[in-house]
């Protein structure tokens, strides 16, 4: 099979690291925090890097937007497997500003230039939550989808994708080229081995600005403020049971 | 006749009957008790000079007959309840957990377990107890490994488990006051907080208590970067066998006034005092924490690998461990754990801690492409972020719990020269051949330090005589010794013989026979039977 597929790995800060919003409330503390691929691109990854070990593509080309950092990720993404990949150079201001519109609109120009035959990408990034990118690229290319997936085989020039939704599971079956998105149990990510880290270091990484692809990553959103959820009131300790119920009827409860 | 003649004719099956545990040892007449004992002094004293002694003798490491303390009656603990109300705990149901020890090797039969709040309670009950001649089985998290930590007969359980206070902490120069109680873990979180850690670690961190950390001189995974408890610990608060209460809690990390009396205490695994406040020297929380997961063919190339990690890695590197092949299938048997790199005869895992993330990942890289490209290493990972991080960790740390599973653990903790720590597990595999389920070897490679471990699917007397003394004698031929971290506790006090010279033993009863004259602190522990 001579598949390419274009695979998006985002830049997140760790999800291991306790987050801390900014003093002037615009925004979470990113300086000096330790930062690391988003836990479903690295699914994705490892869904593509699948596919090419079964033969089933040939090429995988792993993308990020963002600033110099982002390069690191794509470093992580070569290291577990992907052959080539791009660098799509947003920073600054615009970096701030950067959601899954304006990212769509960049991976929909890479499909086609790249000429690509399957885009994978996480569900969803942990520090925003959207869930939108892998939808809107399918829109924008007119091309199917098939998110949440927990389970990809390939039958000739379909691809069978079983989707885990509220009620269970969903088994759908969509013609190529075509848009995933990857959930928890798609897949175990590997571990990046030393002998690829190494051959990781001499695999391309090509730059790119999002005006060269026709993009304009002007944002219509402005973020107003940004706050720590409400502090968990200490709860009381009783000694008896019959405290335990006189404090439940003065707080109204029973 | 010579004693050992006389010994060599005991038929074998008296043997056996010792080696199985000590409530057998009631059944032997006093006689013959006192023989074994005897004999057991002659050849461990002679053993170090002269060999080919053949039987060995008996079980060193079962609990010796009780020694004459008085026994708690009401009046005791009428006097418990009023100066710790709520807090004497004579329930034998809440008493289980706290009679036997983290392994389930070793079971005690306290009645009383007492749990003060603060170090003038800790020295009334030890006034009272001394005056009533009733012994004290100090106990912090009990997960000790030579059943120091709990009961031998109904010694009563002093338990620090609610003198759990940070009492102070200074960010500018890293001390950490805290009384004796307070959970590893638990000081870690307070710490990271403040952007400081904790100068030791270890897999039982989530229950270990610091002042049994100190009182065992606990070594861990970061000795290698930040050295033992004998340097980082500044002062501490302990309590003498009569109640008095010595106060040596100093916060200066230089103070050459007198003799260093905290030295005594460290290490003495509770039978000089009971250690009440502990005072520490915190390092700086490292800015950039990397973790490699290597494989190596041959121990002669992990040592390599060693010497140029230590060359390149320099002040960066913060812990070496490893651990052999056995490890790793029980770990993926019994954990469901999965080895992130190719199968290998050893493993090693390095860390690297340091101020300056760009810095540390260059000086890691640099050192990886050496070791892959000069073939020291056949396949490795490495990991920056911390769930990774943690998950290869837990390949080293959970290793003691996967051979939980396994049935019934042999725990030997030894220091060699480095190039002779894998010789003793290959050595013991030979000499025991069938007769082990396991034998598999791992630790702190960095600091000379083997864990040797061997199961069998139960508690096996014939196996057990066909390690010890072997294990002693082979350590104590390469001047090893026979408990790098672990301590003496019950399990090995009788042992020490084969790392310490007489006179040296000789003056540690003097010292305890000083500051604990009836002997109530931890009896049974530490210091061997014929001390007394």
């Amino acid at each position: 099979m001579s598949a390419r597929v274009l695979v998006g790995v985002k830049r997140v800060i760790d999800y291991a690291v306790k987050i801390r919003v900014k003093p002037d409330r615009t925004g979470v503390v990113t300086d000096g925090v330790k930062h690391s691929m988003n836990p479903f691109c690295e699914i994705a990854v490892e869904e593509a890097v699948k596919l090419k070990e079964k033969k089933l593509v040939k090429e995988v080309v792993a993308v990020s937007c963002g600033p110099q950092q982002v390069q690191e990720t794509i470093r992580t993404a070569l290291a577990m497997g992907a052959d080539r990949g791009i660098h799509v150079e947003v920073s600054g201001k615009d970096y701030e500003t950067l959601g899954p519109l304006q990212v769509s609109k960049i991976l929909a120009a890479l499909a086609k230039k790249e000429q690509a035959d399957l885009i994978i990408l996480g569900k969803q990034a942990i520090d925003d939550d959207c869930n939108q990118t892998g939808q809107m690229t399918a829109a924008l290319l007119d091309w199917p989808q098939g998110t949440f997936a927990s389970e990809l085989t390939f039958e000739a020039d379909k691809l069978k994708v079983v989707r885990e939704i509220d009620g269970g599971l969903e088994t759908i079956m969509i013609k190529l080229p075509a848009v995933v998105t990857a959930d928890l149990r798609l897949n175990t990510p590997r571990y990046a081995t030393l002998p690829n880290i190494m051959k990781a270091k001499k695999k391309k990484i090509a730059n790119v600005k999002p005006a060269d692809l026709g993009v304009d990553v002007s944002s219509r959103l402005e973020v107003l403020k940004v706050d720590e959820p409400p502090q968990r009131q200490a709860g009381v300790k009783v000694e008896t049971v019959e405290d335990l119920v006189g404090k439940l009827k003065e707080a109204g409860r029973i | 006749m010579g004693i050992f003649q006389r010994f060599a004719r005991l038929p074998l099956k008296s043997r056996y009957i010792w080696c199985l545990s000590s409530q057998y040892s009631t059944d032997l007449t006093a006689v013959d008790r006192a023989l074994i004992v005897r004999s057991s002094q002659l050849i461990q004293h002679r053993c170090v000079h002269s060999r080919g002694l053949g039987a060995s003798p008996g079980n060193p490491g079962a609990a010796p007959p009780r020694l004459p303390f008085s026994r708690v009656t009401h009046e005791d603990l009428a006097f418990f309840r009023t100066l710790l109300p709520g807090r004497t705990i004579t329930d034998p149901d809440l008493l289980k957990s706290s009679n036997v020890d983290w392994l389930k090797t070793v079971e005690g039969n306290s009645e009383v377990l007492l749990r003060p709040k603060t170090t003038e309670e800790v020295s009334q009950i030890l006034r009272y107890c001394n005056e009533r001649n009733l012994a004290v089985c100090p106990q912090g998290g009990n997960t000790g490994l030579v059943g120091g930590s709990v009961p031998v007969f109904d010694e009563i359980i002093l338990s620090t488990s609610l003198m759990n206070q940070v009492i102070t902490f200074d960010n500018i120069s890293g001390i950490l006051t805290c009384q004796a109680g307070c959970v590893l873990e638990n000081l870690s979180n307070y710490l990271e907080e403040k952007d400081f850690i904790m100068p030791l670690d270890l897999g039982a961190k989530g229950s270990c208590h610091i002042g049994g950390n100190v009182s065992t001189n606990a070594g861990g995974l970061r000795l290698l970067r930040y050295g033992s408890l004998r340097g980082t610990v500044l002062g501490l608060e302990v309590v003498l066998a009569d109640g008095r209460i010595l106060n040596c809690l100093a916060t200066l990390r230089k103070d050459n006034t007198g003799y260093d009396l905290k030295q005594l205490f460290i290490g003495s695994e509770g039978t000089l005092g009971v250690i009440t406040a502990v005072s520490i020297l915190c390092p700086r929380k490292p800015k950039a924490v990397n973790v490699a997961f290597l494989g190596c063919s041959s121990f002669q190339q992990l040592l390599e690998t060693f010497q140029c990690c230590r060359g390149m890695l320099g002040e960066i590197l913060s812990a070496f461990e490893f651990l052999d092949a056995s490890c790793m299938s029980l770990l993926e048997k019994h954990l469901k754990l999965t080895n992130p790199i190719t199968e290998s005869p050893f493993y090693i895992v390095i860390e690297t801690a340091g101020s300056n993330a760009a810095h540390d990942e260059e000086k890691l890289h640099k050192f990886l492409e050496e070791v892959m490209t000069s073939s020291l290493v056949t396949d490795g990972t490495v990991a920056t972020e911390a769930t990774k991080i943690k998950a290869l960790w837990s390949l080293r740390e959970r290793v003691t719990e996967a051979l939980t599973h396994e049935g019934y653990t042999y725990k030997y903790d030894i220091s060699l020269p480095v190039e002779k720590i894998y010789d003793l597990v290959q050595d013991m595999r030979g000499h025991l051949g069938d007769r082990a389920k396991n034998v598999v070897g791992y630790g702190h490679v960095g600091d000379g330090n083997l864990h040797l471990n061997i199961t069998s699917p139960s508690k096996d007397p014939a196996l057990l005589a066909a390690i010890e003394p072997y294990v002693y004698e082979w350590t104590s031929k390469w001047k090893g010794s026979i408990s790098a971290e672990h301590g003496l506790g019950l399990k090995k006090r009788n042992y020490i013989y084969y790392s310490k010279p007489s006179e040296a033993v000789a003056l540690m009863g003097s010292i305890k026979a000083m500051l604990d004259p009836k002997g109530i602190l931890n009896p049974y522990k530490t210091l061997p039977d014929n001390i007394h």
